[in-house]
C-alpha cells in the first residue's frame, strides 16, 4: 500500500497545478448558487386559489377578503362545507386549494391553535414553492392584524394564539422557492465534481499515453483506483462544506436537522459517484467522449431526481426509474435534513440504498478497468 | 552474457479481429543482451513489445519473460521490467525530481534509494539545473534519456525501450546508446525496437520484422552473411522486399 501514498501525492500536485482546477472548485459553486438567487425572485401573480370554508364565520369571511383584496391571488372557487371534496386542484383549474377549518373563529378566540392546511398543485414546483408562501404571509398579516385590533383579548396572555399552515403535497411551504433549490443544487455540485472530474482525470492519462505507464509498474488496481479517486472524494466534501457554507451565510437557508447526517451521507454518496466517474472512465478512450457520456447520465439524473419537479407528480414508470437515481437519494435527505429537520431515522434507509449503490458500482468499475487489454 | 532465455516466444500472435498484427512469431533473448527489434512502419513491433510487457493479452501461441508466463502471471512480469513507450509517457506537469519519486516509489524504493540513485541519475545526466523544472520545459531528446533513466530506477531485469531514439539528434542518439550499453553491463537486458538501420549495428542480435512476422533473426553480422550485404540497411531493403524470405 506504500504505493498509494505515491499516487496520492502525484494527483494532488498535478489537481492543484491545473489552472482550470481552482475555478471550478471555488468559483462553481458560488456563481452557481448566486445565479439562482436571481432565478428565485420571480414574482408570481394570479395564483388561481380556491377556498374551501367549514367554518362561515365573521372571520373566516374576513381571510377570504385578505386573499381576494391581494394582487397575488384570483378566487376562481368557492366552496361550501357541505361540497364534497373536488378535483379542481388535480385538473390543474387551481394552483392552491385553502381550507377553512370548521370552529376556526371559535378556536382562535378561545386560544386553541388553529390549523389551516392548504394544498398545494406542485407540477410547477418553482409557481408552487412561491404561491405558497405568499399564501403563508397572507395568514401572517392576518394574524399581526387580528391581534392588533384585539388588544384587550390578548394582552393578558403569554401564549399569542397561532394559526397554523399545514401543506400537503409541499413540505416546504413555509420557505423560500432556493431554499427549496439549494439543496438540489448542491447535490448537482457534488456529484459534477464526482462524476466530470475523476473520468476526465483518468482519460486524460489514456490521451497522453501515461496511463500505459503505470499499467506497465506492478501498481495494483486497488492502489491506482483509490490514488484516482481519494483527491476528488475530498475535494467534493470542500466543496459541499462550502456550499453549504454560502448556503447559510448568503441564503439563510435553514438546518433544521444535524448537519452531520449530511456529511455522512456524501461520504458514502461520493464513493458512488466517483465509481460512476471512474466507469466512465473505462468507457471512454479521449476527454471529449467522457464529457458525453458523463452529460448523458448527468442528464438523466437530474432530470428524475426530483430536483425540479417532484417525484410524486411524474408519471409512475418515471416514478419507478427513479428509484435507480442516487442524485434522488441525496436530494431527499438534503431537504429532509436541511427543511424538514429530520434525523437517522427518517434517512437511514437512504443510507441503506446508497451503501448498496457503492459497492456495485465500484465493484463494477474495478472489474472494468483493465491494466492489462484485451 | 550467457545462454540463459530470458525471453522466450513460440509462435506468438496477435490478432485485432482478423488481422494478425503479430503473427507465429518464435524468438528467444538471452539474458544480458542487447536485443533489436526491427521493421517498417506497423511491422507489429509495438504489439509484439506490449504483449511481453504484460500490457496487451496475447490471442495464441507461448511466451515467458523472466520465467513467467505472458498470459497468466503479466502481474509477476512488471515486477520484473522497465519500460520506455513509443510515446513520451512520463509526467509533463511534474519535475524530473516528482517523476522519479513517483515512478521509483511505486516500484517500491526506499527513501534512501530513491534519494540515492535520484541524485546519482540527475548527477550522471547532468541535469542539476533543471531538476525542479517542469518536464515540459525540458527539451526532447532530454526527456528521451530521461525517460529511459526513470525505466531503469528500479535496476529491472529486462528493459523494453520502443523507438527510444525516434525523432532524436545523432549527438543526442548517441550519448543514448552509450546509456544503453551502460545498462547491458550492468547486467540488464535490453529489448530496443528501432528504425535506424545503423542502430542494428549496436546489437548483439536482431529480429526483422515484416507484416507481423519474423523475416530475419540473427546477429548482425549472420544477417549481413546470409543477405550477401555490407551492412544492414541492405539487409532491410532485401528482407522487405520479400527476397529470400528467411525463417528462422
Ligand atoms: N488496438 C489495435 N486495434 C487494431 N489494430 C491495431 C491495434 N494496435 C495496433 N494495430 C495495428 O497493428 C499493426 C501493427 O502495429 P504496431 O504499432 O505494433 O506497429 P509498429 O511496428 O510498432 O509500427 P511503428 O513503427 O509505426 O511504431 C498496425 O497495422 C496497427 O494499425
Ligand atoms: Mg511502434
Amino acid at each position: 500500500m506504500s504505493a498509494l501514498k505515491f499516487i496520492l501525492q502525484k494527483e494532488f500536485k498535478q489537481i492543484f497545478r491545473d489552472k482550470g482546477m481552482l475555478p471550478i472548485i471555488f468559483v462553481m459553486p458560488i456563481m452557481q448558487l448566486m445565479v439562482l438567487s436571481f432565478a428565485a425572485t420571480f414574482d408570481v401573480k394570479n395564483i388561481q386559489l380556491e377556498v374551501v370554508d367549514r367554518d362561515h364565520s365573521q372571520l373566516s369571511q374576513s381571510l377570504i377578503e385578505k386573499y381576494v383584496a391581494s394582487e397575488y391571488f384570483n378566487l376562481v372557487h368557492f366552496k361550501h362545507a357541505t361540497d364534497t371534496k373536488g378535483t379542481s386542484l388535480q385538473e390543474g383549474s387551481v394552483n392552491i386549494s385553502l381550507e377553512i377549518p370548521n370552529d376556526f373563529e371559535k378556536n382562535i378566540m378561545q386560544k386553541t391553535p388553529v390549523t389551516l392546511s392548504a394544498k398545494v398543485n406542485a407540477i410547477d414546483g418553482m409557481t408552487a414553492g412561491i404561491s405558497a408562501s405568499y399564501a403563508q404571509s397572507i395568514i401572517q398579516e392576518f394574524r399581526e392584524e387580528f391581534v392588533k385590533a384585539n388588544i384587550g383579548l390578548f394582552e393578558q396572555q403569554n401564549t399569542p394564539f397561532e394559526i397554523n399552515f399545514s401543506m400537503q403535497n409541499w413540505y416546504n411551504a413555509t420557505l423560500d422557492y432556493k431554499f427549496y433549490m439549494v439543496p438540489g443544487l448542491l447535490v448537482l455540485l457534488v456529484s459534477m465534481i464526482g462524476m466530470f472530474l475523476t473520468s476526465m482525470n483518468i482519460v486524460k492519462e489514456k490521451e497522453i499515453g501515461t496511463i500505459e505507464q503505470l499499467n506497465v509498474t506492478p501498481i495494483t488496481k486497488g492502489e491506482f483506483i483509490i490514488g484516482k479517486v481519494l483527491p476528488f472524494w475530498c475535494i467534493g466534501m470542500f466543496v459541499l462544506s462550502l456550499g453549504l457554507t454560502i448556503a447559510k451565510l448568503v441564503f439563510s437557508v435553514p438546518m433544521q436537522g444535524p448537519i452531520y447526517l449530511i456529511f455522512l451521507f456524501a461520504m458514502l454518496y461520493l464513493f458512488v459517484v466517483l465509481g460512476i466517474g471512474l466507469f466512465i472512465s473505462t468507457l471512454a478512450d479521449t476527454q471529449q467522449q467522457s464529457m458525453f457520456i458523463a452529460w448523458f447520465f448527468m442528464v438523466i439524473f437530474v432530470l428524475l431526481s426530483g430536483m425540479f419537479t417532484p417525484i410524486e407528480n411524474m408519471p409512475v414508470w418515471a416514478q419507478k426509474i427513479t428509484l435507480l437515481n442516487p442524485f434522488r437519494y441525496f436530494i431527499e435527505v438534503m431537504r429532509s435534513v436541511l427543511l424538514k429537520g429530520a434525523t437517522w431515522d427518517d434517512v437511514k434507509m437512504n443510507f441503506f440504498i446508497i451503501g448498496i449503490y457503492a459497492i456495485v458500482i465500484n465493484t463494477m468499475s474495478v472489474l472494468a478497468y483493465r491494466k492489462t487489454n484485451g | 552474457m550467457n545462454s540463459e532465455k530470458i525471453i522466450e516466444t513460440t509462435k506468438l500472435t496477435k490478432a485485432f479481429g482478423s488481422f494478425k498484427a503479430v503473427n507465429e512469431i518464435t524468438f528467444d533473448v538471452k539474458k544480458g543482451e542487447i536485443f533489436g527489434f526491427l521493421g517498417a512502419n506497423g511491422a507489429g513491433k509495438s504489439t509484439a513489445m506490449k504483449m511481453l510487457t504484460g500490457l496487451l493479452s496475447p490471442t495464441s501461441g507461448e511466451a515467458t519473460v523472466a520465467g513467467f508466463d505472458v498470459f497468466t502471471q503479466q502481474e509477476k512480469i512488471k515486477k520484473n521490467i522497465g519500460y520506455m513507450s513509443q510515446k513520451f509517457s512520463l509526467y509533463d506537469d511534474l519535475s524530473l525530481l516528482e517523476n522519479i519519486k513517483f515512478f521509483g516509489g511505486i516500484y517500491g524504493l526506499s527513501k534512501e534509494q530513491l534519494n540515492e540513485r535520484g541524485t546519482a541519475m540527475i548527477e550522471r545526466l547532468g541535469l542539476s539545473d533543471v531538476s525542479h523544472k517542469l518536464l515540459k520545459e525540458v527539451p526532447l531528446g532530454w526527456k528521451q534519456k530521461i525517460a529511459f533513466s526513470v525505466a531503469t530506477l528500479h535496476q529491472p531485469k529486462i528493459v523494453f525501450l520502443d523507438e527510444p531514439t525516434g525523432g532524436v539528434d545523432p549527438i543526442t542518439r548517441r550519448q543514448f546508446w552509450e546509456m544503453i550499453y551502460e545498462a547491458a553491463d550492468n547486467g540488464t537486458t535490453v529489448f530496443v525496437t528501432t528504425h535506424y538501420m545503423d542502430e542494428a549495428e549496436y546489437c548483439n542480435r536482431i529480429s526483422m520484422m515484416v507484416d507481423g512476422r519474423i523475416a530475419g533473426y540473427g546477429s548482425p553480422k549472420e544477417l549481413k552473411a546470409d543477405f550477401k550485404s555490407d551492412n544492414m540497411d541492405e539487409v532491410f531493403v532485401k528482407i522487405a522486399r520479400g527476397e529470400n524470405y528467411k525463417i528462422q
